[in-house]
């Protein structure tokens, strides 16, 4: 026999949390009237760092998190100043941002568009974030982005690599760090070509979303124009663990090369299921098959384990950098140490490129003298720096994104310990990823105006 | 035909697994009436205690290698296995080598435990509850399962290799008179497919073959009658709580070298398991080993490139689709018993 619930108080209760949710201020209406959204008016700003700690990217966001933190750490003179001190800008003293002691608030993007829009719209509206930055998914950043130019906020993209984000989906109120697919393709092909020479037949399995698509056409245009072909390409849902049924296929396909357009699990499973099905002894077309996974991490190359050993692929950063080619990447080895003496252990690409926005911010900010959007887009627009990792490094003022080097690694054969798992082959240089603003792959999308909100 | 028999193949690993989990939920709802939604996380934590016992098993001490720097520059630390010591660097580095199949000697008495704990402070107040109480209260006990993962392993998946002597592929293809390398399947799969079919024999044998089972199978078929022989029925129910958590943490274990172990994988497998415990009809074993098989090959074959083409998104909604078709037309799925979840 069923009970029935439905009680008067219970009904009150229900009324009275609907009614809470419903009168939950608009961001339009938020708190600070000077002319921008959020306007900080205390001895404080707050910035809203919206990470995913749960689903396929949460070991992303934790370490994005830690570098967070120890960026606030720094701003307001704590710790050893972490890249303060090898920022070409000297505009950052350590007295928090204008003055302002530096505090943050966290949410969960779930690694989902609707929550992480709901946790900075919450971050926003509730807390009064005058920056959102984090992110682990391409998908996220272009939904949170899209929000951060309704409400006036600025939002510094965390680990974003689809074309997209700066591309299609740009906004004036948005800026990316990290690299993306096309240069990922830039750089991976004349090395795979090199490697594996250029009569090549490559089979692409991409995961459903939007990071996947522009991952399998950078990868393909780049490497058919070197003289490679393309015989198959095969969507893969997001959700997918086992992938056999996918990689079964691959060695009957005609392909010599697979190309796992996979990110995080997704990627660490591929890569397994690979491995198991004996691609990485088998031969094809009378060559040796090879497997490449364009947008490398460490965290990933950790969760893969041995089956990483000796496949190529691309990063935006590695803390390796300073140490193996010179000063010309300075600002690595002081962030690594910073970071190392605080957690124990090396950064991932997703915790520096997220530190180094919103040091970023801040200086931009510092330079503006104002928090206002519009000011801080004028500072961030055709910016030059240096000091801060990537070497020399342009953001661009046409599609807000970052023009650097970009690093091409390989699994290590023997790595001698949990964080030496990958090993740089080679930096290519900055002009060699570098594309038109108006290029095919980055079309149909348009910055617009700065919005500095209510 | 090589494609075909690939992808049969495929299925059959997949199919075991949803088998093992399917059979298990069945069994619970068959005997308790209890709709498990806590299940898939049984799975899950048989596949972390795979994991646990490789870490045990991986036990090190540092010892300091005054030569070498770490990334910050210190003297570099490396972890020496307490396994080296104890059996030497060869027979140590064997039984680190083999800790997956060890590990169903320490996953055992584990689930068992759980799956006890689970029932006796969890579960049993909720016999008389409505259903959707039951999904509710299993569903978060899923939830905190895996949130306690989570919290000791993080969200990354943890490599559980299996032994070197089952990585590699064996060559089907030779067998069955094609070219070599057209049917490539791994050594481990195999392994898995045959302790699954071992484990739904000693089920079916356990419940077919023993007076416990007897008792049991009269209870499934009306446990008030059984009750008033003066049989402790519950007893009896709660241990059958017991075996179906062990079965679905054996899957698991033996599950870890397939896809690598992480926090959130019950949930993947969870609803897919309920549609094939549906599919197959509510409380009948034989119809979720059978479905269980059933759906593994179909979603293998929708996984092909050639059918993907045909149909974009089919891989993802074929086994949603076959079980519309079969409740449309066996309403109680296919082996389904009348009066099952109809009053």
């Amino acid at each position: 026999m069923s009970r029935q619930n439905l009680t008067r108080r219970g009904v009150l209760k229900t009324g009275a949390a609907a009614g809470a949710g419903l009168a939950l201020p608009t961001y339009l209406s938020a708190a600070g009237h000077e002319g921008f959204t959020n306007a900080p008016s205390g001895d404080t700003v707050t910035l809203g760092f919206n990470v995913p700690l749960t689903n396929a990217y949460a070991e992303e966001g934790a370490d994005e998190l830690r570098a967070l933190e120890l960026a606030v750490e720094h701003l307001n003179g704590g710790g050893d100043g972490g890249m303060l001190q090898t920022f070409s800008s000297k505009a950052l003293d350590g007295t928090g941002i204008l003055g302002k002691k530096v505090e943050y608030v966290t949410g969960d993007t779930q690694t989902k568009s609707d929550a992480a829009r709901a946790s900075a719209r919450s971050m926003i509206e509730k807390d009064g974030a005058v920056m959102i930055t984090g992110g682990s998914s391409s998908g996220v950043a272009v939904a949170v982005q899209a929000l951060c130019q309704e409400a006036g906020i600025i939002f510094m993209a965390g680990l974003t690599h689809s074309n997209d984000t700066t591309g299609k989906d740009r906004k004036a109120n948005g800026f990316r760090h990290f690299f993306n697919s096309y240069m990922s393709g830039a750089a991976l092909a004349p090395i795979l070509v090199d490697q594996y020479g250029a009569d090549r037949k490559a089979y692409h399995l991409t995961a459903d979303y939007n990071w996947g698509y522009t991952t399998e056409e950078a990868m393909a245009s780049s490497t058919e124009a070197l003289g490679w072909e393309t015989v198959n390409s095969v969507k893969t849902p997001l959700t997918q663990t086992d992938f056999s049924a996918y990689i079964a296929p691959v060695l009957n396909s005609g392909a010599d090369v697979l190309v796992l357009n996979h990110y995080g699990g997704n990627m660490v499973n591929s890569l397994t299921n690979a491995v198991q099905f004996g691609l990485r002894e088998a031969e094809a077309n009378g060559k040796k098959f090879e497997v490449v996974v364009p947008l490398y991490s460490e965290l990933m190359a950790r969760g893969a384990g041995q089956n990483i050993a000796g496949i190529l692929g691309s990063q935006n950063w590695d803390w390796k950098l300073e140490n193996q080619l010179g000063a010309r990447y300075s600002g690595t080895n002081a962030f690594v140490q910073s970071f190392g003496e605080k957690y124990g252990f090396p950064p991932s690409q997703a915790a520096h490129t997220c530190y180094v926005q919103t040091l970023l911010y801040a200086d931009a900010v510092t330079r503006a003298g104002s928090f206002a959007p519009c000011a801080v887009v004028e500072a961030l627009e055709g910016f030059e720096f240096d000091g801060l990792g990537n070497g020399p490094t342009l953001y661009r003022a046409d599609d807000h994104q970052c023009f650097k080097d970009v690093v091409v690694v390989r699994g290590k054969e023997n790595p001698e310990n949990e964080f030496d798992l990958v090993e740089i082959v080679e930096v290519t240089p900055t002009e060699q990823v570098t594309y038109a603003p108006d290029h095919p792959q980055f079309a149909g999308g348009a910055l617009g105006t700065c919005n500095n909100g209510a | 035909m090589d494609q075909i028999i690939v992808q049969v193949l495929n299925g059959l690993d997949k199919g075991s697994a949803y088998a093992l989990i399917a059979l298990g939920l069945t069994l619970i709802f068959g005997t308790l009436g209890v709709v498990n939604f806590a299940h898939g996380a049984l799975f899950m934590l048989g596949a972390f205690c795979a994991v646990i016992f490789s870490r045990i098993l991986s036990l090190s001490h540092e010892i300091v290698d005054e030569t070498r720097t770490d990334f910050l520059g210190n003297p570099m630390k490396i972890d020496v296995p307490y396994m080296h010591d104890i059996f030497g660097p060869e027979l140590g580095a064997s039984i680190i080598d083999w800790a997956v199949p060890l590990s169903i000697l320490f996953s055992i008495p584990i689930m068992v435990g759980i799956g006890f704990a689970m029932e006796r402070g969890l579960i049993k107040h909720f016999y008389k509850r409505p259903h959707a109480d039951q999904i509710l209260v299993t569903f978060g006990l899923a939830i905190v399962l895996q949130e306690i993962i989570k919290a000791f392993f993080g969200a990354n998946p943890i490599q559980t290799p299996a032994p070197e002597a089952f990585t590699g592929s064996f060559d089907f293809g030779v067998l069955l008179g094609f070219d070599p390398l057209t049917i490539m399947y791994p050594y481990w799969r195999l392994v898995y497919f045959a302790f699954a079919a071992l484990i739904i024999g000693a089920v079916f044998a356990f419940l077919q073959f023993t007076t416990f089972g007897m008792v049991v199978r009269a209870g499934m078929a009306d446990r008030e009658t059984v009750g008033l022989l003066g049989i402790d029925i519950d007893r009896r129910f709660t241990l059958m709580f017991a075996i179906a958590a062990c079965v679905a943490g054996l899957a698991g274990v033996m599950y870890a070298p397939i896809v690598a172990p992480n926090y959130h994988m019950g949930m993947d497998f969870l609803v897919l398991s309920f549609v094939v415990v549906v599919v197959g009809g509510m409380g009948s074993l034989p119809g979720a080993v059978f479905a269980g098989f059933l759906l593994g090959i179909l979603e293998s074959f929708a996984s092909m490139p050639a059918v993907v083409q045909l149909l974009p998104g089919i891989n993802q909604i074929v086994i949603y689709l076959v079980a519309i078709i079969i409740l449309l037309t066996r309403p109680r799925g296919l082996m389904g018993r009348k009066g099952v979840m109809e009053e």
